[in-house]
This record gives C-alpha cells, structure tokens and sequence, in this order.
C-alpha cells in the first residue's frame, strides 16, 4: 500500500500529511503532526486516552484510520487553552484534583467538553454516562465529576 | 496555624497536565532512534533448545540480543538475585524474555518478534500454591518456598484448650493487575564511553541505577536514570523497571543508537508483575464473653517463578495478618511459595489486602457464630493506647477505634440501614445489603527496613530565594511534588509558589529511597522537613538571617550566602525515631514507624435474577495524623477505594498453565465512572509526633478495606458468607446454588 496525502484541521490550523490510510489517527497526530498530548493507554477502543474531537465528536484515535479524518476539523487538548489561558474544564480539572498522573487527563477533558456541550448543566448520572468511555485508574472518578461539575457552573 | 499545609493550593506539575504539556517517556523521540521488542517464552517451563531466525526477514537490520551478549551479570538485582535479564538455557514462566531485537521502523520489530523461533523442550509445571506446596515439582530451591515467617505471641494451644467457641475458615484472593493507564517504557542510549543514560516511567529511579550496574561493567557516574512523567504505578513500576531498562540498555549498548521501548497493553498486563494470589486460614478461639483468646493465621502467597519482592510483600502480609485486635496468643505461620507464574510483586498494599481480607471476612463469621453483631463484636476486641500488636509493637499513639468505628457506622447511617434491609429484602428481588471492615495499615518500610535504607533528602537555595527540593521520590500521580512543597514551604516560611521540586535524575538528586509502601510523606516528607530547617539554621548561623523573616531578607540570605560560600545546599539522612526498634531475627518489635487506622463501609445492591453486584454507597473513614493537602489526599482514597472495589467484583485475571488469558481491557475489567459508588472520604487527624508537621503515609491505606467490606455487605444482603475474591456476577450465582 502506498501512502497518501491527507489533509486536515488540527485546533484550527491546516496541516497536510503524508501516510498509509490506515495509520491510526492517534500516530499520526503524535508523529507526524507532533502533538503528543493525546496519549494511547490500549490501544483497542477501551479506554479513552487517545480521546479527541473530530468534528465536534469524541473518537477514540486508536480506531481511526487517518483517512477517515481526511477534510475534518480535528480537536486535541493542545487546541483548548486560547492564547495561554486555560479552557474552564482544564482548569477546574487542575483545581478540583481531576488530574493525577495526568495519563487520562486529556482525553477524559475532551469528553468532558462533549459532555458539557450536549449538557451545559449536566446531572450527576449524565456525568458518570458521559465519561463511562474513559477509564481513569488513579481519581476514583469523584474529583472528576467535581471538576466537570465546577466547570459546568463557571 | 499553617500557611500551606492542610490546604488545597494547586498541583505542581497541574497545568502540563491538564494542557497536554507533560512528557512521558512515550513523547519522546530521539534522532537515530530504534524500537526494541521482547521475544518472550511461550511456555511455562522448558529448557531452551534453539533459537532460530527463520529466512524472510531482513534480519541483519536488526540489533539482536541474547544472554550471551550481557557484559556483566544476567542478573536483576533484588533481594535474592535469582532472576536472569534474559533466560539463557531455561525458562521458568510464561512470557519469560529470551531475546531482544531492535530495528528502526516499529513494524518490522512487531514482525520480528513474532517470527523468532523459540524451541523449548517442555518440562513439567506447577501452578497453583497447592501444587506448590506439595512439592509436585521442584521449581525452585529445596522445596518451592521463597520465603516464609513465623509470628508468636503468648501460648496459642492453650489459648485453644481454654476456648469456648473456635470458629475456622480459609479465604482466597486472587491475582490483580495494576493497570495504569500508562505502560511500561523506557529509552535507553548506552555505550562504553558515556556510559547509560535511561529515560522511563517508574517508580524507583535509583533501583535502575542499581541493576545496570549489575550488568554493565560501569562506575556508578557512568549510570544516569531520569524519570520521566509518570502515568501511574501503584506499585507495578516498582520493580519492574529495572528489567525493561536493562534490556532497552542491552540494545543500546550493542547498537550504538537511543532504543525505545514502550509495551503494548497486552504485554504490559501478561508479562509484568501483578499482586499476589493468597491463600489464608485461620483459626480462632474466643471466651464466653466474646473476647479473642487466639488466633492461628496460616498466610500463603504465590510468588510466581521467581523470588523478586516476595518476601517483603509477604512480610507486610504477615504483620497486618492479625488486625488492629488486640489477642494474647497469635500464631502466625506465612509462606511465599513459587509457581511458574510471572513473578507477582509489588502492588499498593503490598500483602496486607490479602490478609486483611481474611481477617475481616473471618471475624464476621466468628461474630455470627457467638450471636453478637459484627460491631459489638469488634468493639470487645480492639487494640487500646498502651496495647500491643501481633509482633510486640507497644500502640503510644492515642488510639480510640470505637470513637471511630462509631463515627463511620454513624456517617453510613448503619444501624438504621441493617434494620431497613432486614424488613425490606424479603420482598425484593435486589437485596440490599452493608458491611464494614476495620484496618491499619503501616507506613514506611516494614521493620528495620528504613534503617537499611538511611534515605537522604536535599534542599537548595538560588540567590532569589527560591528553593528546589532534591529526592530521588517520584511523582506518579499521588502529589509527591505538591506536596513535599508544602512541607518545605512550611518549613521554611516560605510561598509555596517559591518551592520547586527537581525532576527525579540520579546524577542530580540524592537516594531518597524507592517510591513506596506509604513512605514518601511521612518518611521523605520528614526528610525535606529536617533538610529545610537546616538550610534556614545554616542562614541565621551565618548571621544572614534573623529567626524571623520576610520573603526578600529570606532572598537577601539566600543570595549573599551564595556570593560568600558557594551553594547553598542542605541534606537530611534518615534517623530512626526514639524507641523504635525491630529484631530481624526473632522477627518481632516495632514494624513501622506509625500506622493509619481506618472503618470503611459499603453498601451494596445484589439483583437476585442476574447477581449483579453494585455498590451504591461508600464511606471511608481514617486517622492518617495530618492531612497536607485535603485534595491530593482524598484523591488517594478514592483512586485506592475504586480501585479495592475492582478488586473485590470486577478484577478476575485468567490463568491458564501461569499465563494470563485475558490480558486487554476488553475482558480485564476494572471500574468505569458508572460503576463506582459516591465514596464519602472523611479523614481524623491526630498529629504523630516524628511525621512531617503531624502526616503519616496514605497511600495504600485505602485498597485494604474495600474488598472485605464489599464481601461483609454482600453477606448481609443475601445470608451469605463469600470468602473468594474476585468476586464475579457467575461466581455469586455458584455460591448461591443458582447457577
Ligand atoms: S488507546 Fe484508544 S481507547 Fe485506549
Ligand atoms: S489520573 Fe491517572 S489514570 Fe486518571
């Protein structure tokens, strides 16, 4: 197989690239695009860590072949914060305790913003449904629901 | 009283965590970079024949590595140095590494490795601590036991011949993969000039440093360990590590170039350590009036093929055995026993959730058996201020477990709850249920342990005031950097904000012990306290600082002190605190330093048609000295309680001949955020004396009680007494003659 060029949005910026169709987009977003912020925990669609936001959905990176991302707008936790200013959700994450060894915090971040963007003030059950994608070993998950809680009121 | 200590202020290293900046091993990338696989042993014992390299592959681009290419010693050091770096003539588990290969491009190393051709004459295995025991084969030493203790206080047979009820039982954990989200990994560059520079994920720093020495023939400068961010460990990258850098090490050295090494899930969760099976019965005599008059505790635990951190884990296990009771005669008889298992090792908790959970387990059936409530039975049997425990430690501490067993049923809303259940299951399909488990557990090294180790911590002033914390302790998502910060701040009466803490590098920081066993706190922590307070005496010894100061005269200290004498450094060794002392031999004294003690309680919800179990409610309840960071160290609570409760009804790891057959995410379960409870943390805090400013350690604590607090609720909600963990939906219906 021969590879292609794709083209794409990653946080706002156009970037074009040349790889197999079927490269995950998870590599080819820490390799070739160079942002290493969406991290892979397994690799198989079950834990969340390579979470980003393509066109405005969460997917799992480890399961999309590149070319499927082929014309999208791809969101990555390095495109939340805005001209060094934290988006409210990694902020309330750094101040609830949200983050531990941090592994799962981006991809759990971006299905919080999601969360927060179907449910702008989101129940506690729709909380736990909206994050059941992305598993975290270290919180226990409270200090997550707090977190998406405090960003919803911000 | 306190500027820093005891409140929320943010995370150190927060902001590159919630930004995506933070860099673990796996985000870096070094020019000229291979990628190094492990070709592992497909069978559980053998003696290798040959190892081939079938045609088709081009594999003169590849950097091979055999035990044959090992400069030093095919040795990781531990405590026995019985494990090879890579097996040689015979494999004694499943996964074993045999050979190391490195390439350039990642594929063609993943088609490698599944290409080499391992021909292994197949030997007879064991795999179960039955088999073991009865010496079915002799894998390892004289008769297949790593390690085993023995315990006594008083007269146990008396105690037995006096006793109006013995109540007997044996209890069952199973195996539990740590799963931090983050795998194991490393990048190594290496040759005989510059030496060894490793780059990884891990918990102990200078552990690696200890094991590259062993097989490389290098002066101790020559070997640099950095560590990297850290995505959890929870006591899998404790020594584990040390293997997989010194393979990444052996490519590099034989290459010439920078090898990564990252493990997938799968080899992560089939070939690394994970906790300890155990094996636990227990017999015990209690008087007329509900009293402990004996208790005999037979403790097993599968150490897998070789000996590694098995007789600590099993130490910790032993000590914890008897419980916060108090019982003239104990008779504790321990073994670490092999298989041909991958090695078990460390994992938070380190042996003590396996014998609690037999304890707490037993004592409610001994408590149904004489006809008093779990509580009251509880209640009579208590270690008091001035009592002593199993092994002869004396409890100075004010130490009130009723107050805090009453406190916890309380916040649960217990009693009113065991009344509702009992009036309400009988009409419902879903049965409801609550239970509890009361436990300690010690922080530090076990016994003379620290002692050994004589920790040191640093601290270092720049000519602006500020000052950076110099440990070989990691942060892998716990708060070490938080906060040690906070204590140094403190310390100092200085901002937080002017702390900083030195990425944990050999060449730059001082051998503050491995991060482990609940020691960083109240053991480093003490360390950093001490270190600090000499750098501000060195200040006003010196005439350069009054005893009370403000910020710029501290910065003013600072930068003349420099400008006169050159750095301005301050380091701390461990000192035992008065009046603790362990004998090795007669394996008695004080086991550690202090202990955490803690009443967890969980309700639960038992669906009757599927036997489903949900746990709706958990209230963890603890005495931890003080608290330095009421965030962080919720935090730890939760994390340790989600994490018991997997262990308790999702976790099951599936053997089959010492392999683990379910080694990804998909069919390992562990709790997702539907799954757990609301967990109530409610912390009581008793300053202790030799902690940093009161702190004990926190960090194993919570994954003791969850389990036998799960299984004490689930008791109560069906009437039935469930004595194996993990306990699985399928495995309930068994129990409960449904299946
Ligand atoms: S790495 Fe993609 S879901 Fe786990
Ligand atoms: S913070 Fe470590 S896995 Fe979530």
């Amino acid at each position: 197989m021969a590879k292609i060029t794709i083209e794409f949005r990653v946080n706002g910026t156009p970037h074009q690239v040349q790889a197999f169709p079927m490269e995950r987009l998870l590599d080819v977003l820490r390799e070739k695009v160079g942002l290493t912020g969406t991290k892979e925990g397994c690799g198989e669609g079950e834990c969340g860590a390579c979470s980003v936001l393509v066109d405005g959905e969460l997917v799992n990176s480890c399961l999309v072949p590149v070319l499927q991302a082929a014309g999208c707008d791809v969101l990555t936790i390095e495109g939340l914060a805005s001209n060094g200013n934290l988006h409210r959700l990694q902020e309330a994450f750094a101040l609830a305790g949200g983050a531990q060894c941090g592994i799962c915090t981006p991809g759990m971040i971006l299905a919080s913003c999601q969360l927060l963007d179907r449910f702008p003030q989101p129940t506690d059950e729709q909380i736990r449904e909206g994050l059941a994608g992305n598993l975290c070993r270290c919180t226990g998950y409270q200090k997550i629901f707090d977190a998406v809680r405090q960003a919803s009121q911000a | 009283m306190f500027s820093t200590v005891g409140r929320p202020v943010p995370r150190k290293e927060g902001r590159e965590k919630v930004t995506g900046e933070s860099k673990y091993v796996d985000d870096l990338c070094f020019p000229g970079m291979l990628h190094g696989a492990t070709v592992r042993s497909p069978v559980p014992r053998g003696r290798i024949r040959n190892i081939e390299f079938p045609a088709g592959l081009p594999w003169n681009e590849f950097t091979i590595v055999m035990a044959k290419d090992i400069p030093g010693d095919n040795c990781v050091p531990l405590i026995v140095d019985d494990q090879p770096y890579l097996a040689s003539e015979y494999v004694n588990h499943p996964e074993e590494p045999v050979v190391l290969l490195a390439h350039p491009a990642k594929y063609l190393v993943e088609k490698a490795r599944n290409t080499v051709r391992l021909d292994i004459e197949p030997l007879p295995a064991i795999f179960s601590i039955e088999d073991s025991l009865a010496k079915k084969q002799i894998i390892w030493g004289d008769d297949n036991v790593l390690k085993s203790f023995l315990v006594e206080k008083g007269d146990i047979d008396a105690a037995f011949a006096e006793a109006v009820h013995i109540v007997e039982g044996e209890y069952r954990t199973g195996a539990q993969e740590q799963l931090y989200i983050e795998t194991n990994g490393v990048i190594a560059t290496a040759n005989p000039e510059e030496g060894i520079t490793i780059w990884g994920s891990m918990q102990c720093p200078f552990y690696i440093h200890k094991a590259l020495l062993k097989a490389f023939p290098l002066a101790p400068e020559k070997v640099r360990v950095i560590q990297m961010e850290t995505g959890g460990g929870f006591g899998g990258k404790e020594e584990y590590p040390s293997m997989l850098a010194g393979h990444a090490a052996l490519l590099a050295w034989k290459s010439g170039r920078p090898v990564k090494m990252i493990y997938d899930r799968a080899e992560d969760m089939l070939a690394t350590t994970k906790r300890h099976p155990s094996r636990t019965r227990i017999r015990s005599a209690v008087s007329r009036d509900g009293k402990l008059l004996g208790i005999d505790i037979e403790f097993i635990i599968d150490g897998g093929a070789y000996a590694t951190l098995s007789s600590v884990v099993l130490s910790r296990g032993t000590i914890h055995a008897a419980g916060p009771y108090l019982c003239p005669n104990v008779r504790i008889r321990s073994q670490a026993v092999a298989t041909n298992a991958p090695p078990h090792g460390a994992f938070r908790g380190f042996g003590a959730p396996q014998s609690i959970f037999a304890l707490e387990r037993h004592l409610n059936t001994v408590a149904r058996t004489i006809h008093l409530t779990p509580d009251e039975f509880r209640r009579r049997n208590f270690l008091r201020r001035g009592d002593a425990t199993a092994t002869g430690q004396v409890i100075h501490e004010s130490l009130n477990l009723e107050a805090l067993l009453d406190r916890a049923l309380d916040l649960a809303g217990y009693h009113a709850k065991v009344k509702a259940f009992a009036a309400g299951n009988p009409k419902s399909k879903i049965k409801r249920g609550i239970g509890f488990a009361t436990f300690m557990h010690g922080a530090g090294f076990t016994g003379s342990g620290e002692r050994y180790l004589q920790s040191v911590a640093g601290v270092e002033a720049t000519p602006e005031g500020r000052v950076r914390i110099l440990v070989s302790s990691t942060e892998i998502g716990q708060g070490t950097n938080t906060m040690l910060s906070q204590i140094a701040a403190e310390a100092l009466g200085i901002d937080y904000d002017d702390v900083e803490i030195q990425r944990p590098d050999t060449s730059q920081v001082p051998n503050s012990g491995p991060t482990v066993a609940s020691r960083t706190c109240m053991v480093v922590g003490k360390l950093v306290e001490s270190a600090a307070i000499g750098l501000k005496q060195t200040l006003v010894k010196a005439g350069l600082l009054l005893e009370k100061y403000s910020r710029p005269q501290f910065a003013g200290a600072c930068a003349r002190y420099i400008a006169q004498f050159g750095p301005l450094k301050s380091y701390s060794q461990y000192q035992a605190p008065p009046g603790i002392y362990w004998d090795d031999d007669a394996y008695r004294g004080d086991a550690y330093g202090a202990f955490a003690w803690a009443v967890y309680v969980a309700e639960v919800a038992v669906d009757t048609t599927t036997f489903e179990i949900s746990v709706n409610d958990f209230v963890a309840l603890q005495e931890v000295g003080r608290v330095i960071h009421p965030v962080l160290a919720a935090g730890q609570i939760e994390g340790g309680v989600a994490q018991g409760i997997g262990y308790a009804i999702f976790e099951k790891v599936v053997w089959q001949n010492g392999r683990m057959v379910n080694g990804q995410m998909t069919n390992y379960i562990m709790p997702t955020s539907v799954d757990v409870p609301s967990i109530r943390v409610y912390f009581e805090e008793t300053p202790y004396e030799y902690g940093p400013l009161g702190a004990k350690g926190i960090g194993e604590l919570p994954i003791d009680g969850p389990a036998p607090a799960v299984l004490n609720a689930i008791e109560n909600a069906l009437g039935l007494a469930v004595n194996e963990i993990p306990l699985l939906p399928e495995m309930l219906m068994e129990e409960a003659g449904v299946g």
